[in-house]
């Protein structure tokens, strides 16, 4: 840990007044949680009325339902946001400058703009149906963010591998599809995966264009009068599923970044954490 | 094309809302987030498990869940506050634990020596943190930070939706107009250009004058 150069190692004393800091947080933590469990009861947050309806099976198949539905949206945005990058990177790595440009035009754009603006903008000024939309939106803007992940990518491979490949005779094709992107890919794994955490937490997007996923069955259900407006109880099921799932791509992207730490496979790239500057927050890990 | 011209105000509001809403949220999210990295580096066990799964929750939580957890959640408890506060908190929390990150690895980027020469000049931890490794951590902090407030500013589009007065917002009345939803859009869209351009120019000049590559 390279953090600990931050403090010394602590003495008996040190490691006393730690103790009581450590314990004082702790309590303060544990007050506000229970603080926070107590007001749930108090405002009647467990009461039978507003539990029962997850035993029902209708209500159980409409959340199942709500969730197939943000999967297929994440499954379809993840599928055509690759291909979107992989086209666009392809583009801006293009020999031909207009092609170039227009390229760098799109993915600059696209990454500038809000995607729910986009997601909203084809939702309603092109009237298309909510899943097309929201995949559409989603497709644009993660595809454009990949299309730099993958672009910088194939640029930090190291230079010797390309100019090895030239010397062989290969051509530019050739040079990109047999030495550059295969060591590449690997490389960016873990930021494309991270990239896929986005992808999948932006689907909740979906809710505000009527698209009927995940949290829209969780408001039908918080909406119901009959129920006594399980709101609360609806959010304390949803969220940890939502963030599980998240959380569960999130590891396998943290996963992949240290298995490949250790493989000889992406010896000769420098695994850049996607550049923050251009990428958007907490680059190298994933972002909002 | 008259859409801009007619409805200047609308237009100017809906820019003021979001610009408001980015500047509160970046301030709660830029101090939330430095207590959050300080307590992640901290040598209190307690502290440093917070910071963590504060971190790892928000960065896992979609925001359209956190507003809707919080917009319509909260007032449940009886805490009732006007909707745009309440998006400034869910903005400000949620984008905290991204500043957190960034932060967390500034300090990472500061050489160890600069950590041990405080130490053995006999300075406390918060001595060690606040005086020599932060200041130090904030030069190459700069980019990422900007780019997590960029994304903030986009974010607050989702604000929109849960009728706070921001950018967005304004397609639906001007939809209810009559005017050509195209071009209410692409004046939205210049909109958001001019905040987060905005932002991008001031970060560059807070780097070019304080940035270093490390």
């Amino acid at each position: 840990m390279t953090t600990t150069a931050l403090y010394d190692v602590p003495g008996p004393q040190a490691l006393r007044r730690h103790l009581i800091y450590g314990v004082a947080a702790t309590a303060v933590i544990l007050g506000l949680f229970a603080w926070f469990v107590y007001l749930l009861f108090d405002t009647h947050q467990f009461t039978a009325q507003k539990w029962d309806p997850f035993t029902y099976k209708g209500i159980q198949e409409l959340l199942l339902r709500g969730l197939g539905n943000t999967l297929k949206a994440f499954a379809y945005a993840a599928v055509l946001s690759l291909a979107l990058g992989g086209v666009l990177a392809t583009a801006r790595l293009s020999e031909h400058r207009p092609v170039r440009w227009l390229a760098t035009l799109l993915v600059e754009f696209f990454r500038a703009m809000p995607v729910l603006v986009m997601i909203f903008f084809v939702f309603v000024a092109l009237k298309v149906q909510p899943l097309p939309a929201l995949v559409t939106g989603l497709t644009l803007y993660n595809g454009s963010v990949l299309a730099e992940v993958f672009r910088t990518g194939v640029n930090s491979v190291e230079r010797g591998q390309r100019e090895a490949a030239y010397s062989l005779g290969m051509h530019k094709t050739q040079v990109m599809t047999f030495v550059l992107v295969p060591q590449a890919l690997r490389a960016m794994l873990p930021t494309i995966i991270s990239q896929l955490v986005v992808a999948l937490k932006d689907t909740s997007l979906g809710f505000l264009i009527t698209y009927e996923e995940f949290l829209h069955a969780g408001k039908l259900i918080a909406s119901n009068l009959d129920y006594g407006l399980p709101f609360i109880p609806v959010v304390m099921i949803i969220s940890p599923i939502y963030i599980g799932m998240c959380m569960i791509l999130s590891w396998l992207a943290h996963w992949a970044a240290r298995r490949q730490r250790r493989s000889p496979k992406t010896e000769a790239v420098e695994v850049a954490d996607a550049e923050p500057g251009t990428l958007l927050p907490g680059a190298g890990a994933h972002h909002p | 094309m008259n859409v801009l011209t007619d409805n200047w105000s609308l237009y100017g509001k809906g820019l003021l809302g979001t610009v408001e809403l980015t500047v509160y949220a970046s301030l709660l999210a830029l101090v939330l987030g430095f207590v959050m990295a300080s307590f992640r580096v901290a040598p209190v066990g307690s502290l440093r498990v917070l910071g963590t799964v504060w971190v790892a929750v928000l960065r896992n939580t979609p925001l359209t869940l956190l507003f809707f957890a919080v917009l319509l959640g909260l007032p449940r408890f009886g805490v009732v506050l006007p909707f745009q506060l309440f998006a400034v908190l869910a903005l400000g929390c949620y984008t905290s634990a991204f500043i957190c990150e960034a932060v967390r690895s500034g300090i990472n980027t500061v050489p160890t020596g600069q950590g041990e020469a405080a130490r053995s000049l006999g300075m406390t931890f918060t001595q060690t943190l606040g005086a020599i490794v932060l200041p130090q951590a904030f030069r190459s902090v700069i980019p990422p930070v900007g780019s997590t407030l960029i994304a903030l500013a986009k974010n607050s589009a989702i604000a929109g939706s849960f009728s706070v007065t921001e950018l967005l917002g304004a397609y639906k009345t001007l939809n209810e107009l009559g005017y050509s939803i195209i071009w209410s859009f692409v004046w939205i869209a210049v909109g958001y250009l001019i905040v987060t351009l905005t932002i991008s120019a001031v970060f560059n000049v807070l780097e070019k004058r304080w940035g270093v590559a490390r």
